[in-house]
């Protein structure tokens, strides 16, 4: 698709192909992302979502083409490159997964300690953050105690714990209900509002509905090996 | 919305990684049992290169600095030819002592082979002459050519001839004490790296999640170097002092006759066995960086 604003970009991805041994997923696909936008990317199953994300937060690289984040081309960056590039990038998986033997206080900050920062000074940030996603009585559990909207709630804590620039999300209303899905998007939405770039991947075509009429959101379709912009009747 | 007390809540520390990965229990036993084992079987396998090492260089000295000669002339003249001998000898340039063995000493000395009960004053039985000297200045061949003229019966044995497979088979027994010690090396570190791989491989999920959030490669590693440096290290503490103990227990030197070898270290001898659990957490640290590292490569 062509670029849909000018100006600085914090994800940008030039004529990218990627291919599942010879079965080819994206043939020269691009993707602009501008700071502070919302994006829905939706498509059937199989399309390629989740495998876009994971070219989004360099999980894995494009067979053609180049991946720019905050205007760093991903060719360049070694591995702790990668690294210092993740910490300001909120991942959300579709199944979050935490270490299961630490409460989900310490999941929540683990990034913090992992970056090398001290946890301490955020402490009352973090309880801030359990009441934003409702488990302020769940900081002690462990996450295999979790139910699976508890464990998306802690997933987007994690992802922005660190104040990241953008969060990305892959599918984070799969496994949840319709009430939690909904409380899930706002979270997402108040995010925006706070001037985070997101890229949710769905293919809950209600939850797009419902959140456009929160925020300004742009819904990227992917089929066919191409990305397009969806029409307005989503 | 309840907002939980925030001085109550736990959290992780800056750049740890003591917790980061899962207890495993077993395989944590394990890696430190068979870090204990192997420091056990080292301090044997070192006791033992220190004791054929020590064995080597006293045989070496001992039977270098000494001779014998044997009389074997018939009775009536062996006084005269035992005599004779010992005027060559206290004459022979390089030859500090001579000391002709008692009747009595030589019986001893036969005792052990024969028994009590052999008759030895009805058997004829040659007169020897312990002789100590100084290789620098003795020449043997000189003083065998001498003593075949004057003494036609003495004959001179110089130990060269038995002296030089003594050192072999003890400098042998050193070598087999390496290879001991190079295979438990080879042994602690193989195990610990398989160890450390399962254990890689049983946290994948762990090094996946710390991977997405930001994890450089050198905090992964550490969390499993760490992890498997000190189990090494306090399995082989524990394995070398129980080695100690053991090794204390076995029959030593004099008191245990010639059966056995003195096993006991001496002075900076025991900076080697102390150095067991290091080196055992050395290879352990270095065993796990490599799988490590290896593993990480094939994450994003």
């Amino acid at each position: 698709m062509s670029r849909m604003d000018m100006g600085p970009r914090v994800i940008e991805l030039t004529g990218v192909s990627y291919s599942y041994g010879d079965r080819p997923l994206f043939d020269a696909l691009d993707l602009s992302l501008a700071p502070g936008s919302f994006h829905f990317l939706t498509g059937p199953s199989g399309s390629g979502k989740t495998t876009l994300l994971k070219l989004c937060y360099l999980e894995l690289a494009p067979g053609q083409g180049h991946v720019a984040l905050f205007g760093e081309n991903a060719d360049d960056l070694d591995r702790d490159g990668v690294a210092a590039i993740r910490q300001r990038i909120g991942i959300v998986h579709q199944d979050c997964q935490f270490l299961d033997h630490l409460p989900l206080s310490e999941n929540i900050a683990l990034p913090l300690a992992v970056a090398g920062r001290d946890p301490e000074p955020e402490r009352g940030n973090l309880a801030e953050l359990l009441a934003w996603v409702d488990l302020g009585d769940r900081a002690n559990a462990l996450p295999p105690e979790l139910s699976g909207g508890e464990r998306q709630r802690a997933a987007l804590a994690r992802a922005v714990i660190m104040a990241p620039d953008v969060i990305l999300a892959d599918e984070p209303t799969g496994n949840v209900d319709w009430e939690m899905g909904t409380r899930l998007l706002m979270l997402l939405v108040e995010l925006n509002k706070l001037g985070k770039t997101i890229l949710v991947a769905t293919h809950d075509l209600g939850l797009i509905r419902q959140a456009k009429v929160h925020v300004q959101a742009r819904v990227l379709r992917l089929a066919n090996k191409s990305l397009t912009l969806a029409g307005s009747d989503l | 919305m309840s907002r939980p007390d925030a001085t109550q809540l736990r959290l992780p520390e800056a750049g740890d990684v003591n917790r980061i990965v899962p207890p495993s229990g077993i395989t944590s036993l394990l890696t430190a049992f068979v870090a204990a084992a192997m420091a056990f079987l080292s301090v044997f396998a070192l006791a033992l290169w220190f004791a054929t090492e020590r064995l080597a260089a006293r045989w070496a000295s001992e039977l270098a600095e000494s001779a014998t000669l044997r009389i074997a002339a018939p009775q009536a003249e062996l006084d005269a030819e035992l005599a004779a001998a010992l005027r060559v000898l206290d004459q022979t340039p390089g030859v500090t002592s001579a000391r002709a063995l008692e009747v009595a000493e030589q019986r001893a000395l036969l005792e052990p082979w024969f028994g009590p009960d052999l008759p030895l004053d009805d058997l004829p039985m040659p007169r020897l002459i312990e002789v100590t000297v100084d290789r620098g200045i003795f020449d043997a061949e000189g003083l065998a050519l001498r003593l075949r003229a004057e003494v036609p019966t003495a004959v001179l044995d110089d130990h060269t001839r038995w002296r030089a497979p003594l050192i072999t088979g003890a400098k042998r027994l050193q070598l087999v004490g390496w290879l001991a010690i190079l295979l438990i090396v080879g042994a602690l570190t193989a195990m610990i790296t398989l160890a450390a791989s399962a254990s890689l491989a049983a946290n994948a999920r762990v090094i996946d999640v710390l991977r997405i959030i930001g994890a450089r490669d050198r905090f992964v590693v550490r969390a499993f170097t760490r992890r498997f440096t000190l189990r090494a290290l306090i399995g082989a503490a524990a394995g070398t002092v129980l080695g100690l103990i053991a090794l204390a227990a076995v029959p030593q030197g004099a008191s245990a006759g010639v059966l056995f070898a003195d096993l006991r270290f001496r002075g900076p001898e025991w900076l080697a066995p102390l150095a067991i659990p290091l080196l055992a957490a050395a290879m352990a640290f270095l065993a796990t960086r490599i799988a490590a590292l290896r593993r990480l490569q094939e994450t994003a």
